[in-house]
């Protein structure tokens, strides 16, 4: 029986993937990025995994946005600079078309960590 | 749907409890208990048919020749609906006479137009004057009878506030008359409930219920704003936008934005009171910075919608009657919204 237990504790841990400051985003922080992202609306330019309603055009798709190089073309998809990018994108990369939405720091965090957890079809 | 964003259509659609069985005033209210009833009726008919299924089929043989004798034909099948129906209809129309009651030319008087796809709303005087013109929502004092008049610029709309009222179509060309009465403040969703072409499951508005004392204040405030001139050089609105968070600097000006607004052709199809924007193709934006939705009670109203809005309306509500500005940057888009959300 201790057998099998530390078997299993073995596998559990072994199944645990690699530290990648990308994934070990808590969980907690993607829901929180999920209710700012709803609070304002990033839904009304952009079409955002998860979020039915609105999904307009005004910005590109952020399907498979995880998986993007570069932020906006610019910048490098960093978790940093993604929580930089959404709150402010003019300061961020100069001429950048997507206005500075009114969240804190700590709320663009919060986004960073969702758009970076979002399950694409 | 994501409630999250909910406003006025979700609301009147996907509301819980249903918006249709949860009545706000004396004329829905009538008509749920009516429903209920018949609802009601239907279950207890449905039983005995189910009853006499049995007995017809498994019951003591005594019971089943009754069953199938004449005389259960004229008890069951005719006396019993005779009087069942009677009597539900005389109780129903009494209960539903306050529907049908004429309409006294004393209550306060709302014209509501249905446009292609978005709802204008004007507050009329006793006198019948427009005293406040404004559009996609509608106030109404609590406990007070308020007739709606309503037209259609162009071609049949239907307005249905499930909470308030049943549906009433508007016809080119004509006006059809709605009384509504609300006995409970709060926030009440409506639809177009007629199809009206394109973006039709688009096109709604809100309405809120306030206490009388303070929806006649409020009507007063808006009454002043629209009789006043806004000085050649001034910029209309209120002084100071809010900034929902203080470490971002706010830098955008309504200044800009009202130059803005001008300069890109907005003035041509909205109107600001007092100025020389006085575009009467869409919805009325005097008062846009306290709206609770944008675009027709489809989103909820702030910075986020509001640039998405003006930047790409017709992504999130394709063939409107506003084309898209995706050539704004982002500063003069910024500068837009503070000017828009500046105008209460
Ligand atoms: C007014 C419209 C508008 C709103 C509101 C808006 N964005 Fe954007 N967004 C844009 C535009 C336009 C771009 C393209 C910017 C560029 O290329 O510089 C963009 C780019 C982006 C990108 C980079 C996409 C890529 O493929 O590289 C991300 C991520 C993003 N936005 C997230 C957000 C989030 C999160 C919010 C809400 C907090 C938001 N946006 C709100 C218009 C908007
Ligand atoms: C060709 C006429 C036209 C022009 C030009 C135009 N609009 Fe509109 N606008 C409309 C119509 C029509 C609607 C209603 C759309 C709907 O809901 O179906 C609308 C809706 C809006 C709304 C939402 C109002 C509400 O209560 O839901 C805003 C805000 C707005 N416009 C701002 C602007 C700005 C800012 C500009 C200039 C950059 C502009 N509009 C230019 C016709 C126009
Ligand atoms: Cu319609």
């Amino acid at each position: 029986m201790r057998h099998v237990a530390v078997a299993a504790l073995l596998t559990v841990a072994a199944c645990k993937p690699p530290p990648d400051d990308r994934t070990s985003l808590p969980a907690d922080a993607a829901e929180r990025g999920k209710a700012v992202i709803e609070r304002v609306s990033c839904g009304s330019c952009h079409a955002i995994p998860g979020v039915d309603w609105p999904r307009g055009g005004a910005g590109p798709s952020l399907e498979g946005f995880d998986d993007v190089g570069l932020i906006a073309g610019a910048l490098p998809n960093t978790p940093g600079n993604l929580a930089a990018f959404v709150r402010d994108a003019p300061a961020t990369k100069p001429g950048s078309t997507m206005p500075p939405m009114p969240i804190t720091p700590a709320e663009a965090q919060d986004v960073a960590a969702y758009l970076y957890g979002m399950k694409d079809e | 749907m994501n409630k999250g964003v909910a406003s006025g259509i979700m609301e009147a659609l996907w509301g819980w409890p249903p918006p249709v069985l949860d009545p706000a005033g004396p004329y829905a209210s009538s008509v749920t208990t009516l429903a209920w009833a018949l609802f009601a009726m239907g279950v207890l008919v449905t039983g005995i048919v189910v009853a006499a299924l049995y007995v017809a089929i498994r019951g003591p043989e005594r019971w089943r020749r009754k069953l199938g004798g004449e005389k259960a034909v004229w008890i069951g099948g005719i006396a019993f609906p005779a009087v069942v129906l009677t009597g539900l209809l005389i109780w129903g129309l009494a209960l539903t006479a306050s529907l049908t009651e004429p309409i006294t030319g004393r209550e306060a008087r709302v014209r509501v137009t249905g446009e292609m796809w978005w709802f204008r709303v004007e507050y009329l005087d006793p006198a019948g004057r427009v005293i406040v013109r404004d559009a996609n929502e509608l106030h109404l004092p609590l406990d007070r009878p308020v007739v709606l008049e309503l037209r259609s610029a162009d071609v049949v709309h239907s307005i249905w506030i499930p909470h308030l009222s049943g549906k009433m179509d508007m016809v080119p060309g004509r006006i059809n008359q709605l009384r509504v009465e609300a006995s409970r403040t709060g926030r009440f969703g409506g639809v177009c409930a007629e199809y009206c072409g394109g973006p039709h499951a688009l096109m709604g508005f809100v309405t809120e219920v306030h206490e009388a004392a303070n929806y006649d204040r409020w009507l007063a405030a808006q009454a002043a704003r629209q009789a006043g001139a806004v000085a050649p050089g001034a910029t209309p609105g209120e002084p100071a936008a809010v900034a929902r968070d203080p470490q971002v600097p706010e830098r955008y000006d309504p200044a800009r934005g009202w130059a803005l607004f001008r300069d890109t052709g907005c003035a041509a199809c909205h109107r600001i009171a007092g100025t020389e924007a006085n575009g009467l193709a869409g919805p009325d934006l005097t008062h846009v910075g306290s709206r609770l939705s944008l675009g027709a009670g489809i989103l909820p109203n702030h910075r986020g919608t509001m640039m998405g809005w003006i930047a790409d309306s017709q992504s999130i509500k394709p063939g409107n009657r506003m084309p898209s500005y995706d050539r704004l940057s982002a500063e003069e888009l910024g500068h837009i919204a503070a000017f828009l959300e500046a105008q209460k």
